[in-house]
């Protein structure tokens, strides 16, 4: 019992990273109507320049401010310097490019910083607190859990309350009627980019100290996972990723705790195949709704 | 801010094959105009480039003495060209009150915002009762009523319509354009309707032109009862 209250506080701080990296994905699906492959490797470029910075600067809160900062740049380059170009209306032809993009940053990173595992450090302590004897979260995934679910609160309020908010959706659901009125809808899918990219560089600077430590490979996984709860939870859904994230960060925790990590990924794709076979369109897709 | 639209031999085309061919009439302020002619005349082409979604390849459009084609479509929105395009241009994942923000943004903000929106709850008020409802669950009325609702919260200079009376019964058509006809008269707007709905288009228009294949035919006055009455023109354009 005390193993599984562990194992279920540990899976909802995971769970929260991947929420907060799905729901990049689902900015940029709302944006642009893709799938944006390389949203892992962008996440790790940024993930590198806050490690730079850190090392630089002796401080992590630094080096995370700048690495969010290097991940917005990475969206908006990647956005204006390769994704507009894609013909509208070739979605492979996008994943295409986007899996191109990722082999040539995970070489670039291999070149600059060498193919081995650079430990990162954590701002707070990693060792579990008890709780009447009972281990649970340590204060570093405590760190992690409050610093996503405010991120995400703030973007559900940044699109529910603002100005912006209203012309980013709008011009997602229906380009052409958002410039009849007025709306810079080319702008919007750069913000969408911007947003999106710089919420997947803080997931990824967030998980990997805890993980095996940072190489060129680091997110693979992340993104993997990341792509399944998008899935899982529809991908016009952000509170589809919020509470697929959650779902699928506490049964890898469970399905680890219990049978190994070795299972933990045939588990998420077990889940993921499930899904898709019976709802499509994802767990909390609109889809139904919207048929009327 | 007046609304003088000038067009002056406009040439637009799909890739080549021209669908309107030189096509050239004035709108003085405050004027409403009805476009008329069958399907695939040209009214809708007229309007899209009018809002420059289709570029023109060549002519002048001017809009208060500004050359409207030197502008994106975004900002001729936001010099004041407002169009109500055909069919389905309520976001039907908006709200029907984010809709009608949506279109306030140029002209109002904070108070000013809340005030304007329920101004157009006034003039519209079953959309009043419908405030939080997304656009897609608004009956086809309601959403023309919206469409309409949210071009004039702009508070535009020019307000184009294409087909606004399209798959809605008489009896809603009627209404729609005794509201366009009153909000058009208190705010001084210069208005251009695109319409199949001849009689109802006439109603409300002080002027009627008939496009055909892409070249106006007829551009008369429109105590228009003289357009309607024109046998040949009713017979070979207009279809009734």
């Amino acid at each position: 019992m005390d193993r599984l209250l562990f194992l279920f506080a540990t899976g909802l701080a995971r769970g929260a990273v991947f929420a907060l990296f799905a729901l990049s994905l689902v900015l940029i699906w709302r944006a642009a109507r893709m799938i944006n492959f390389a949203q892992g490797a962008m996440a790790l470029v940024a993930t590198y320049v806050a490690f730079a910075a850190t090392a630089a600067t002796g401080s992590y809160w630094i080096g995370l401010a700048i690495g969010i900062l290097a991940g917005a740049a990475t969206g908006w380059g990647a956005e204006r310097g390769v994704m507009r170009f894609v013909p509208h209306g070739r979605p492979l032809t996008g994943v295409i490019v986007a899996i191109g993009l990722v082999m040539v940053l995970q070489a670039v990173l291999g070149f600059l910083f060498g193919p081995q595992f650079r430990p990162m450090r954590t701002p707070f302590d990693d060792s579990p607190i008890t709780v009447g004897g009972i281990p649970l979260l340590s204060p570093y995934d405590l760190f992690v859990l409050i610093t996503a679910l405010v991120i995400m609160a703030g973007l559900a309020l940044l699109f529910t309350r603002t100005s912006l908010g209203l012309q980013l959706r709008a011009a997602a659901f229906a380009p052409e009627v958002s410039r009849i009125l007025g709306v810079r809808v080319s702008r919007m899918v750069t913000i969408g980019w911007v947003l999106s990219s710089a919420v997947a560089a803080l997931a990824a600077m967030l998980l990997v100290p805890t993980e095996l430590g940072l190489n060129p490979h680091a997110t693979d996984m992340l993104f993997v996972y990341a792509f399944a709860v998008a899935v899982v939870g529809g991908l016009d859904s952000p509170a589809g990723a919020l509470l697929g994230g959650l779902t699928v960060g506490v049964a890898m925790t469970l399905v680890t705790g219990y049978l190994g990590a070795t299972a933990a990924p045939i588990g998420v794709l077990v889940l993921l195949v499930v899904v898709l076979l019976i709802k499509p369109g994802g767990i909390f897709s609109m889809k139904e709704v919207r048929g009327a | 801010m007046s609304g003088a639209l000038k067009i002056d031999d406009l040439v637009v085309g799909y890739g080549g094959a021209p669908v309107l061919h030189g096509v050239s009439f004035d709108l003085a302020p405050g004027e409403i105009v009805a476009v008329l002619g069958a399907n695939g005349a040209g009214k809708t082409t007229l309007l899209r480039s009018l809002a420059g979604l289709v570029p023109a390849a060549a002519g002048a459009l001017e809009l208060d003495g500004i050359d409207l084609r030197s502008l994106r479509t975004e900002d001729r929105a936001r010099r004041g060209f407002a169009l109500v395009p055909e069919g389905q241009s309520v976001v039907g994942e908006l709200t029907v009150d984010e809709n009608l923000r949506l279109g306030a943004l140029w002209r109002h903000r904070g108070r000013s915002r809340d005030r304007a929106v329920d101004g157009i709850y006034e003039l519209f008020e079953p959309l009043a009762r419908r405030r939080a409802s997304a656009g897609h669950q608004l009956s086809g009325g309601e959403r023309q009523m919206l469409a309409l609702g949210r071009a004039l919260i702009a508070e535009p200079i020019l307000l184009a319509l294409d087909e606004p009376s399209l798959g809605l019964a008489p009896l809603v058509v009627s209404q729609l354009m005794g509201t366009l006809r009153d909000a058009a008269a208190a705010r001084g707007l210069t208005v251009l309707l695109a319409e199949q709905n001849v009689t109802s288009a006439l109603s409300i228009a002080d002027r009627g032109i008939v496009l055909d294949l892409g070249n106006v035919v007829a551009d008369a006055d429109a105590s228009a009862s003289d357009l309607a009455a024109d046998e040949t023109l009713r017979h070979a354009y207009l279809g009734f």
